[in-house]
């Protein structure tokens, strides 16, 4: 094989769902296409099981390093598209044994078009014999080092070797919209993955409290954003400021319940941003336990003030596996970047572990928390981000 | 689009318009080696050279004396380091408790890895070191005296003439000053001065250009090893055109001199509307180089405090620059005497001559109102 001139792209998991088999598939095929918009060349084909994308010379590691961020796919392979006459299967088959290096093979065939003159079989033996006949390599049929897989069509044949594997889940966006609440931490941007595995389209609300919190600290979010948002193509994140809310919360509750109303503040402008973008639930990073805030009688307290549902992804990973998880998609670094621990103002020498809604309430009853809330909504800033692309004029 | 005024220029200042437009054209033309032997590099090599010696009539000093260097930190790194290392029988260097993190640190290494003993010299409240203090501190064995003529964080002047001449006349010891926040902002007499550091970036010239001063009679080992450029003392195919492009950088520099009039009138009149507010503590002496002023106001974080000016529109530092990503408070003040809190909440504004009044009164007022709204 000369040069791979085409990508063959494979449906995981949705294959298995009868009814909305169509919508994904158009859903995949969008977000194959977006995630490659950039690059230059491509004809994408969708077929009743595949995707093919022509190259026309895109760089294959780039387009390899794409697709695998995309939810939906179960593997892809790169292939070439060629005549599907057995002379030029077998031809093809040979080039690639023979490039490949490697001491035993397998010829895996296999006929879309069951009009073809020859059976899957007969294509096996007739390509496995040319190698055998030119090359050193032998036929292993149960661990080949090279299983070649040739797929026959009406008009044409593809033969391919590595089956590279896809990141499984649903296609990004499939099953609606929520609202992540998105600090700098490390554990928000590896739920904002979880969530679009399963095929959700996910929107960042993030709290700033200016000039507390630094200009660089709200960077980093919108960087980690960018990161997550390759998964899906792009990503709007709702900017509030908090300083107003955050500066009543401490004159009125004092230390121990801060956190807790803090929590409640931020999930009621949650609800009301989701609300207002369309988005059917809320998602947060939350690990049981990990902090006074996400203690089973903190997060109770919390989520009472709100009545639209709370997806927690990461509820019960230990902080090994979310940092397992931050390091694979690539956000560690860039979390543990220490603007968010610069400002100490705001945090609390005693939280409280097992805070009650009775007293919440009698906190909140001290102000007039309504209108600080309308007002943190009204100043909300939208941004959009996108995938960092190295685009810098001085690079 | 927020009209941004930068008040930092003690970090580091804006390129001067001749020194940019020389240095492009320098840069475009002039790209051969300066040790090559054709034509193009020996011309290169006595475009240097004459460069050297612009620099050196300027300071008052031979042209060999000048050892071109990539900035401050370089030049503070191979003084300390390659003097100690020239004279291996004297384990000991006396510095001051204020200097620069590239000082500081060269002699904590000196200190950690070949046994040298530091003394570090106190500051009175005006973060000033006393004469007397280092003449007691100097000792038979005292490799290196290293003592800062201005400081970075708070613009006190170091007494570095009066040590100078003790430490010539009274002690086998060599002096060395770290003239970055000095050249360009105070008087600067190197007669008793064996070794002196300087920054390009500090001047309205290039970042990653520097100066260091070596009398002839200082034994010194190179930091950088490599072949013959800098008499031997710092290896590396010559940075030329940043080299060049020094001379005019520091006479420009030192002709600004006559503006200073202006920059401290500024200084004092941001001195005087800040006393108004109550809580403002001042950390600068008032004795400071005219263009710098370090103030205190506890109840808000540097960080906070600097976050609510970048919103403002206003650029300043807290202490030095090159320990702004650190979170402790400033070693500086706390030398000076002042309370964890005044250390943990200091702002540096540091003027040019591109300034003007009606920026730093509006500076001040920025500092009213935010310490009205989070104070």
């Amino acid at each position: 094989m000369a040069e791979y001139d085409t990508v063959l792209i494979r449906y995981g998991e949705l294959s298995t769902k009868g009814k909305n088999r169509k919508d994904f598939i158009t859903r995949l095929f969008r977000n194959v296409k977006a995630m490659t918009a950039d690059i230059e060349g491509l004809e994408y084909t969708k077929t009743y099981d595949r995707i093919y994308i022509k190259l026309n010379g895109a760089d294959a590691d780039v387009m390899r390093e794409r697709l695998s961020k995309v939810f939906g796919i179960s593997s892809f392979s790169f292939t070439e598209k060629i005549g599907n006459d057995i002379e030029t299967i077998c031809a093809c088959c040979l080039e690639l044994a023979k490039s490949s290096g490697k001491e035993t093979f397998k010829i895996i065939s296999k006929r879309h078009d069951k009009s073809y003159p020859m059976r899957s079989d007969e294509i096996n033996r007739a390509a496995a014999s040319v190698i055998l006949k030119n090359t050193d390599l032998k036929v292993d049929v149960h661990e080949p080092q090279l299983p070649i897989r040739v797929e026959v069509h009406r008009d044409c044949a593809y033969v391919t070797s590595e089956k590279i594997p896809g990141a499984g889940g649903y296609p990004a966006g499939i099953n609606g919209k929520v609202l992540l609440l998105l600090s700098g931490g490390i554990d928000s941007p590896v739920a904002a993955y979880e969530l679009m595995k399963r095929g959700l389209q996910v929107e960042a609300i993030h709290y700033a409290s200016p000039p507390y919190t630094s200009e660089n600290a709200k960077q980093k979010v919108l960087t980690l954003a960018s990161m997550v948002s390759e998964y899906q193509g792009q990503m709007h994140v709702h900017l509030i400021n908090f300083t107003d809310l955050q500066l009543a919360i401490y004159k009125t509750a004092g230390d121990p319940y801060a956190v807790t109303l803090m929590r409640r503040m931020m999930y009621r402008l949650a609800e009301m941003t989701a609300e207002k973008y369309g988005c059917l639930a809320i998602a947060t990073g939350e690990s049981i336990g990990q902090v006074a805030s996400q203690t089973l009688e903190s997060i109770a307290c919390i989520n009472s003030v709100i009545s639209i549902p709370v997806l927690r992804p990461l509820i019960c990973m230990d902080k090994v596996e979310i940092i397992d998880l931050a390091r694979k998609i690539g956000t560690y670094e860039t979390s543990i970047l220490p603007f968010e621990d610069c400002c100490t103002i705001f945090d609390p020498k005693n939280p409280v572990t097992k805070p009650t809604i009775r007293k919440s309430e009698y906190y909140e009853a001290a102000f007039d928390y309504q209108t600080l809330l309308q007002q943190a909504m009204d100043a909300m800033e939208t941004v959009r981000v996108e995938p960092q692309k190295e685009t810098e004029e001085f690079l | 689009m927020q009209r941004r005024i930068y008040l930092d220029n003690a970090s580091t200042t804006k390129i001067h318009p001749e020194v940019l437009k020389t240095y492009e054209s320098l840069l475009e033309k002039y790209y051969a080696n300066s040790e090559s032997l054709y034509d193009e590099g020996a011309e290169i090599s006595r475009m240097m050279e004459k460069a050297r010696a612009a620099i050196a009539g300027l300071l008052g000093i031979q042209s060999d004396e000048v050892i071109f260097t990539g900035g401050s930190s370089e030049s503070n790194s191979a003084a300390i380091k390659g003097v100690c290392l020239a004279v291996p029988e004297k384990k000991h260097i006396v510095t001051t408790s204020i200097e620069h993190s590239s000082i500081m640190n060269a002699c904590l290494q000196m200190r950690d890895l070949f046994g040298y003993e530091i003394t570090f010299l106190p500051v009175n409240s005006e973060g000033r070191v006393s004469v007397e203090d280092a003449i007691r501190a100097i000792r038979p064995d005292t490799a290196l005296v290293s003592i800062m003529h201005v400081n970075n964080e708070v613009g006190s002047v170091n007494p570095i003439n009066e040590i100078g001449e003790y430490v010539k006349k009274h002690s086998h010891a060599y002096m060395h000053s770290d003239l970055t926040q000095a050249l360009g902002k105070t008087d600067v007499d190197l007669q008793y001065i064996d070794l002196a550091s300087v920054s390009a970036h500090k001047l309205e010239g290039l970042k990653g250009s520097g100066l260091l001063i070596r009398k002839r009679h200082v034994p010194m080992v190179p930091l950088i090893n490599g072949g013959e450029q800098e008499y031997g003392y710092r290896g590396g195919t010559s940075n030329a055109p940043a080299n060049m492009v020094f001379a005019k950088t520091l006479r420009l520099a030192l002709e600004r001199r006559k503006n200073e009039p202006e920059i401290r009138a500024m200084r004092d009149a941001l001195r005087t509307k800040l006393a108004e507010i109550e809580g403002i503590e001042f950390n600068s002496p008032a004795d400071a180089v005219a263009c710098l002023l370090n103030f205190s106001y506890e109840k808000i974080p540097s960080e906070v405090m600097q976050n609510a000016l970048n919103r403002k529109g206003f650029l300043v530092s807290a202490r030095s620059t090159c320990e702004s990503k650190s979170l402790n408070p400033s070693y500086v003040l706390q030398a000076m005497g002042f309370s964890e809190t005044r250390a943990s909440s200091c702002i540096r504004v540091s003027l040019s001559d591109e300034n003007t009044m009606e920026e730093v009164m509006a500076f001040a007022d920025a500092v009213k109102e935010i310490i009205q709204n989070y104070g």
